[in-house]
């Protein structure tokens, strides 16, 4: 496993050889229903991910008033890209073009694309079909700009909102997943490792997200009104919803049920773990208390930190990895994030665009086999290292840029921000026309 | 006839009722409110940030009796409620105008 291999281009290898006639040649690929049942579930896991669980984590974070609007946002967003995906995602992502910034026309509207086509896995010769490696990706693809909404929640424009996340996902997420995953990506080729989406999802959305709240501006009463959590028993039960969705996000990256996807599930066990125990202790030193946000923090801070390290690093390096993660992101929480004064409203940059950037560079210290990783004895820590810092810093500018011109651009078709009077009252009512609780 | 107002700590409820009905009182008003006196609040933290809370969870009485039982009530109340410590509560006494029972017509001290 010292190399990713796209699948879209082996498949197209794969389909090609009988009409050259070497068919004999090569072994027929093999697909394996035990493959095929554990990436049905791990896609099912990570939609179970996005709702009901990032929509409870999230909901429970903000004020009453606006509980629904988190919860539509999320359930909205997820709904569009996967038609987007559809329709163009997984071609611009996926689509066979040997471009390295992005896949292509070929698979608009997943042109070719039948029950019997396939798309490798990391082993040769192993197969899984291609609709199933379509739907496992669109829900990552759905995911991801879902995480976004958490930085300038209690204060967007629904229709911005969607607009914007239609725009975010073709303009950077698909070129980034193929960067990043696709056999012609570019920074595939620089050798990057992303085991499950460090750099596309977590530093990807995390960027996004910081730019949105600068853009956005703050709430109103930002700093002097208490806008404490206001269910802080559904941000638990959505936090966990995400940690066993997460095995679908880790496990299911590996593309086959074998020793690499247990080894991702350990990881993601343990490096978590490792997170909440070191959030809580670093809270306990700090002020006294250790809370059951910070544990629910911790918990997100490790998931992400673990997402591309999970089938590389072994599982003392993914304990360290998570503690790390808890650190860094306690740091630009609780201290960073009032020294500045911008309102990442949920911490969406603090927890998933400074996870994932401790998780893409932690992979590249820790995937060696000095350290517990599963890398060959050629494995070079310090080239990696390098390697994943560029990957990182690729991603930042990518994702920074971008989404700032796209923010701009929705900000003059349709304007981001609700009227002041809306914001006051709540979006629940104002966006959406309910209520959450009758109290 | 007065009106007696009372806020008490929530969880001294059930004993202020039970005292209250053993002097006879056959009824009474509960709200579940918020205040501040010289009780102060509490600071929460959520992640980076701090909040102070400054009104604490209270429970209001309101309770109407005869004259000649004011005085009873407000010291079986005072009684039950108290543990020492700031923030028991208040008690206050007010004369009441007139009272009626809505599904009789009875009124002042025969509706009570």
């Amino acid at each position: 496993m010292t190399r990713w291999i796209h699948p879209g281009l082996i498949t197209a290898a794969l389909l090609a050889l009988p009409q050259t006639g070497f068919a004999q040649e090569a072994a027929a690929p093999i697909m394996d229903k035990g493959d095929v049942a554990c990436m049905l579930t791990s896609t099912l896991l990570v939609l179970f991910m996005i709702i009901p669980g990032l929509a409870l984590f999230y909901g429970g974070l903000v004020r009453s008033k606006n509980m629904l609007s988190v919860l539509m946002q999320c359930t909205t967003i997820a709904a569009a890209i996967m038609v987007v995906w559809v329709l163009w995602g997984y071609s611009f992502a996926f689509g066979g073009g040997t471009s390295p910034f992005w896949g292509g026309t070929g698979k608009l509207f997943l042109a070719g694309v039948t029950p019997d086509s396939m798309a490798a896995t990391f082993t040769d010769g192993v197969v899984i079909p291609e609709y199933l490696f379509i739907a496992f990706q669109m829900t990552f693809a759905a995911i991801t700009p879902a995480l976004i909404i958490g930085a300038f929640a209690e204060r967007i424009k629904f229709g911005a909102l969607v607009l914007f996340c239609v725009l975010w996902v073709t303009f950077v997420y698909f070129p980034v997943a193929h960067m990043v995953w696709d056999g012609s990506g570019l920074i595939f080729n620089w050798g990057a490792i992303d085991f499950a989406g460090g750099t596309v999802v977590h530093i990807n959305a995390g960027i996004a997200a910081l730019v949105g709240c600068l853009v956005i501006g703050p709430r109103i009463g930002f700093g002097r009104d208490n806008m404490a959590p206001h269910s802080m028993t559904l941000t638990l039960v959505g936090a966990a919803i995400l940690w066993v969705g997460w095995f679908g996000f880790n496990v299911g990256s590996n593309l086959e049920a074998n020793g690499g996807a247990a080894l991702a599930m350990i990881n993601t066990f343990v490096a978590t773990a490792g997170a909440i125990v070191a959030w809580n202790i670093i809270e306990k030193m700090t002020r006294k208390h250790s809370s059951m946000l910070g544990a629910a923090s911790g918990m997100v801070a490790g998931l992400v930190a673990i997402t591309p390290a999970c089938g590389t690093v072994g599982p003392i390096g993914a304990i360290i990895l998570g503690a790390a993660a808890s650190g860094v992101c306690y740091f630009f929480v609780a201290v960073v994030k009032n020294k500045m004064g911008y309102d990442d409203s949920l911490d969406v940059f603090g927890i998933h665009g400074i996870g994932g950037i401790l998780g893409a560079i932690g992979t590249g210290l820790l995937s060696g086999p000095a350290m517990g990783g599963v890398m060959g004895d050629d494995y070079s820590t310090m080239a990696q290292t390098i390697i994943q810092i560029k990957a990182v810093l690729l991603t930042i500018a990518w994702s920074g840029i971008v989404s700032f011109i796209l923010y701009k651009v929705v900000d003059m078709i349709i304007g981001l921000r609700v009227p002041e009077e809306d914001e006051r009252q709540g979006l629940d009512q104002t966006s959406h026309g309910e209520s959450a609780y009758s109290h | 006839m007065k009106l007696i107002l009372a806020t008490i700590k929530p969880f001294k409820l059930d004993d202020v009722r039970e005292a209250l009905t053993e002097i006879g009182v056959r009824g009474m008003m509960v709200t579940e409110i918020k205040g501040f006196g010289a009780q102060s609040g509490h600071t929460e933290i959520y992640r980076g940030a701090e909040y102070a809370v400054n009104f604490v969870p209270k429970i209001k009485l309101e309770i109407a009796v005869g004259a000649a039982m004011a005085d009873q009530v407000v010291e079986a109340i005072a009684k039950t409620a108290r543990t020492g410590k700031i923030g028991d509560g208040k008690i206050f006494v007010l004369d009441l105008q007139q009272t009626m029972r809505v599904s009789t017509g009875e009124t002042n001290e025969d509706a009570l």
